[in-house]
C-alpha cells in the first residue's frame, strides 16, 4: 500500500525553487534513504511533506497515513543547550497528538512512552536532563519521543550527523530493526554508503535533476559514483557495500 | 515579631498588596520560564513601558487605568509576535523601538494634559496605588492566568521545547505562542501596578531563572520557580516595609539573592 506518493512537486523560497518536478512514492515497509549534496533541499521536502511549509504545485497524497501521525525528528532541534528537561518529559512530548484536546496525559501516553524508552534502551537516562545527554543519547531520546507519535512512518532529518562511527552504526542498527518491525522509515543522510545498505530505496536529489528507485538500481547509476567518489580515491576500502 | 506581622498586615492597603503580589508573583514565575528559554526575556520591559504609556493616556483620558491598558499591551504583545515572525527584525530590536516609542507618548501626553501622575509610583511601583477594584480584577486576571497555564502546560512545553515538532504532530503553534503573549501581558499589567514598569520584568525571569541553575526537568523547574517567587514577594514585601525601601526594589533584591544563591549551589553540584 502506498503510504505516500509525491507528484511533480515543487517547493519554491520566495520565489526561487528548492527543487522542481519531483515525483516519488513510499510503501508500507519501505526504508526510504533521502541522499543529495548540501542544499538540494531534501530538508524542504521533509517540511513539505510534514505540512510544516506549503509547497507551490504538484501534489501529496497520503493513504493510510495522516500528516500528523508521522514521527519526526529534525535536522537540528530548536531546543537549546541550557533547556531544562527530563528525557521523560521530552518523549512523553511525543504522544500529544494522541490527545485531541485533552490537557493531561493519560494513562496510555505514560504507558507508551515507557516502552519507547525501553526500546530505546535509555530507561538508565531516563530522569536526566536532556542537557547534560551526549550526542548520540539525545538522538535516541529524540527517536523515542518520535516513535511517540507514530507506529507507522518515522521521517528522520540527517539522525547521524555529529556521531561518532560506533554510535552511529548503533543507530542505523536501532532504525533498521524499527524498520524490519514495521515502521516505514524515511531518512535524510549523508552517509552514502550506509544508505545503500541499509535503505530499500533511494531518492537522490540535486539542483536540477533527481533520481527515484532502488538502491541496487541507484548502485549502477552515475549519480552514486559521483556522490561516493571521495572514498573512492580516499583511503582503500573505505567503500565496502555488504549487500 | 509574630505581633508585629500581625499588625503590618492589619493595614487594608498591605493585605491587598499581599493578595495581589502573591497571584502576580506565581503567575509571573509560571509564564516566565517558557519567555526565558524562547529567549523573550526582554519582552516584559518592553510591555511595561507601553503599559506606562497606557496608563498615561488613561489617565489623561480619565478612563479606568486598567480596562484600558490590558487591550493596548495585549495588542502590542500581537504586534511583538507578528514583527518577530516576519523576521524582519529581531526581536530585540523591535521590543527597543516599541518601549522607548511607548515611554516617550506617555510623557508627552502627560504634559501636554497638564495631569501630574506620581510617575515615581508608575515606574518603581507603589503598595498605596492599589484600589479594590483593582484588587478585583487583578485576582480575576491572575487566576485565569494560571488556570489556562495549568491547562496548556503540555503543550507549552513541547512548543518551547521543539516548535517544528510541535507543529510537525500537529500542535497549534502559533496559537499556543498567542496564549504566551497574551498572559504575558495581561501579569504585566496587572502587576506593574504593584511592582512599577521597570520592576515588573525581572519579577517574570528572576526566579525561573534561579531554579534552572539547579532543577533538571521542566516540571520541577516551573514548580520551583513558582516557590521562589512567591517566597521572594512576600519576604520583599515584608522586609522593605520594616526598613522602609522601595517594595519593588525590595522584592527585586531578594530575588537577586536567591539568584546568587540558587548559582553557588548549581556550580557545587556540578563538581
Ligand atoms: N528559510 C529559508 N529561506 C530561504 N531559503 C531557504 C530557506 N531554507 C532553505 N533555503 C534554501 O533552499 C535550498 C534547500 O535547502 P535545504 O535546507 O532543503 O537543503 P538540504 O538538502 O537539507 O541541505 P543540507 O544537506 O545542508 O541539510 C537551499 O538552497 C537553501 O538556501
Ligand atoms: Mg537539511
Amino acid at each position: 500500500m502506498k503510504l505516500i506518493e509525491c507528484k511533480d512537486l515543487c517547493m519554491k523560497y520566495e520565489g526561487v525553487p528548492a527543487f522542481e518536478n519531483l515525483s516519488f512514492s513510499i510503501d508500507e515497509g519501505d526504508f526510504l534513504c533521502i541522499v543529495g549534496e548540501n542544499g538540494s533541499g531534501k530538508s524542504t521536502l521533509v517540511k513539505g511533506i510534514l505540512g510544516l511549509k506549503k509547497y507551490s504545485s504538484g501534489s501529496i497524497e497520503f493513504g493510510g497515513v495522516k500528516p500528523k501521525e508521522i514521527g519526526y525528528l529534525p535536522q537540528q532541534t530548536a531546543a537549546q543547550k541550557d533547556f531544562p528537561a527530563t528525557v521523560r518529559e521530552v518523549v512523553l512530548s511525543g504522544c500529544l497528538n494522541r490527545n485531541a484536546l485533552f490537557p493531561f496525559y493519560t494513562k496510555e501516553n505514560k504507558a507508551r512512552a515507557k516502552r519507547e524508552i525501553e526500546r530505546m534502551k535509555i530507561e538508565s537516562i531516563a530522569d536526566k536532563s536532556y542537557r547534560d545527554l551526549s550526542g548520540g543519547q539525545q538522538q535516541r531520546v529524540l527517536l523515542a519521543r518520535a516513535l511517540c507519535a507514530t507506529e507507522k512512518l518515522l521521517l528522520l532529518d540527517e539522525p547521524v550527523s555529529g556521531l561518532d562511527p560506533i554510535v552511529t552504526s548503533e543507530m542505523y542498527e536501532v532504525i533498521h530493526e524499527l524498520n524490519h518491525s514495521g515502521v516505514t522509515v524515511i531518512m535524510v543522510t549523508h552517509d552514502i554508503h550506509n544508505a545503500v545498505h541499509y535503505g530499500s530505496k533511494i531518492l537522490n536529489m540535486s539542483k536540477n535533476d533527481y533520481f527515484f528507485g532502488t538502491s541496487d538500481e541507484y548502485i549502477t547509476t552515475e549519480s552514486f559514483r559521483l556522490m561516493s567518489r571521495g572514498c573512492f580515491h580516499g583511503e582503500g576500502g573505505c567503500f565496502t557495500h555488504g549487500r | 515579631m509574630a505581633d508585629e506581622l500581625i499588625a503590618v498586615f492589619s493595614y487594608p492597603f498591605m493585605q491587598r498588596a499581599l493578595v495581589v503580589g502573591i497571584l502576580v508573583s506565581l503567575c509571573a514565575a509560571l509564564l516566565g520560564t517558557s519567555l526565558v528559554l524562547k529567549r523573550y526575556s526582554m519582552i516584559g520591559d518592553g510591555l511595561s513601558h507601553v503599559g506606562y504609556g497606557a496608563f498615561a493616556i488613561a489617565a489623561a483620558a480619565g478612563i479606568a487605568p486598567l480596562g484600558f491598558a490590558i487591550p493596548v499591551v495585549i495588542a502590542s504583545a500581537f504586534l511583538l509576535l507578528y514583527i518577530t515572525r516576519k523576521g524582519k527584525m529581531g526581536g530585540d530590536s523591535a521590543i527597543a523601538i516599541l518601549s522607548s516609542s511607548a515611554l516617550a507618548i506617555g510623557m508627552i501626553v502627560l504634559a501636554l494634559n497638564r495631569v501630574s501622575i506620581d510617575i515615581n509610583s508608575y515606574m518603581f511601583g507603589s503598595i498605596l496605588a492599589l484600589s479594590e477594584e483593582d484588587v478585583v480584577l487583578s485576582v480575576i486576571c491572575s487566576v485565569i492566568v494560571c488556570v489556562t497555564f495549568i491547562l496548556l502546560y503540555h503543550r507549552i512545553f513541547a512548543v518551547t521545547f521543539d516548535e517544528s515538532f510541535a507543529s510537525a504532530t500537529g500542535i497549534r503553534t502559533g496559537v499556543y505562542n498567542s496564549f504566551i503573549s497574551v498572559l504575558t501581558a495581561v501579569v504585566i499589567v496587572v502587576g506593574m501596578r504593584l511592582m512599577g514598569a521597570l520592576l515588573i520584568s525581572s519579577l517574570m525571569i528572576f526566579p525561573s531563572l534561579s531554579s534552572m541553575r539547579v532543577c533538571k526537568g521542566f516540571k520541577s523547574v516551573t514548580i520551583c520557580s513558582a516557590v521562589i517567587s512567591v517566597v521572594c514577594f512576600t519576604s520583599g514585601l515584608i522586609g522593605s516595609y520594616f526598613i522602609d525601601v522601595p517594595t519593588g526594589a525590595g522584592i527585586v533584591v531578594v530575588n537577586l539573592a536567591v539568584f546568587l544563591i540558587f548559582a553557588l549551589v548549581g556550580k557545587v553540584k556540578e563538581r
